[in-house]
């Protein structure tokens, strides 16, 4: 294994570990870590955290449904316009300067660090 | 159910979405209060339910990342499919550490991270631009 490999092994560790800790998304953690420890640009850290992340939640969602916790009718009833949202967002990126992305972070980091602080 | 229940999840769904594809997360931020607010699920089905929709919303927008040249899916499936040993790190180290100490570190790595990006941003592009 290179140690890009290592990296981006550790990288899936961290995710899942913070969800199971905080229970954010990985994509917080993911998509900095590919920006910041990868350099990956950042269109291509969203598209590659995205990928992730299907089989994170993939993996949740199938041990929540053994329990009987999901309702598919309600996941699709926020899902489909979400789909509509996600075409857009993924459009819209490609539009916006490059670094946008590492902005938006920035912003998003600071607001969820409070958050963590305060509760 | 009520219409503006639905018209309630149509917006939020639709935001999540826009959110994920702009900065790559799965939207289970919006989706878990949409569904805990307009459908009355409770927390443990919320993020059941959030969890499913995420797998959508993600596919569509890996894929259309792909499209753009934006995927690198070998890289993003070694990611995915190492998640289950960080939960079970996550886990154990939350029966070990105080809650308190942890949400303390996890701020001080997310206003470190923050801190880097913002650099990052200011500084704009520092190779070549690569025109879409």
């Amino acid at each position: 294994m290179s140690s890009r490999h290592l990296r981006l092994a550790a990288i899936g560790t961290a995710a899942g570990a913070f969800s199971a800790l905080f229970g954010v998304g990985g994509g917080t953690v993911i998509v900095p870590l590919l920006i910041l420890w990868l350099a990956y640009e950042d269109r291509e850290a969203t598209g590659t955290s995205l990928a992730a992340i299907v089989v994170i939640a993939a993996l949740g969602a199938g041990a929540h449904a053994l329990y009987g916790n999901v309702d598919p009718l309600a996941g699709l009833l926020i899902g489909a316009p979400a789909v509509g949202g996600v075409l857009a967002g993924t459009a819209l990126q490609q539009r916006l300067p490059e670094r946008f992305v590492s902005a938006a972070f920035a912003v998003l980091l600071v607001a969820s660090a409070a958050v963590l602080m305060l509760s | 159910m009520e219409a503006a229940d639905l018209i309630g999840l149509l917006v939020i769904g639709c935001a999540a979405g826009v959110v994920s594809g702009l900065v790559g997360v799965g939207g289970g931020v919006l989706f878990v209060p949409g569904l805990v607010l307009f459908l009355e699920e409770s927390q443990v089905e919320a993020e059941a339910t959030s969890l499913f929709a995420v797998v959508v919303v993600a596919a569509v927008g890996a894929y259309r990342q792909g499209g753009y040249g934006n995927l690198r899916l070998r890289d993003g499936l070694l990611v995915g499919v190492l998640s289950p040993v960080g939960v079970a790190v996550g886990v154990v180290v939350a029966n070990e550490v105080p809650e308190r100490a942890l949400q303390i570190s996890f701020a001080a790595v997310q206003l470190f991270f923050a801190y880097r990006l913002a650099r990052r941003a200011m500084r704009g592009r520092d190779e070549a631009p690569s025109e879409a």
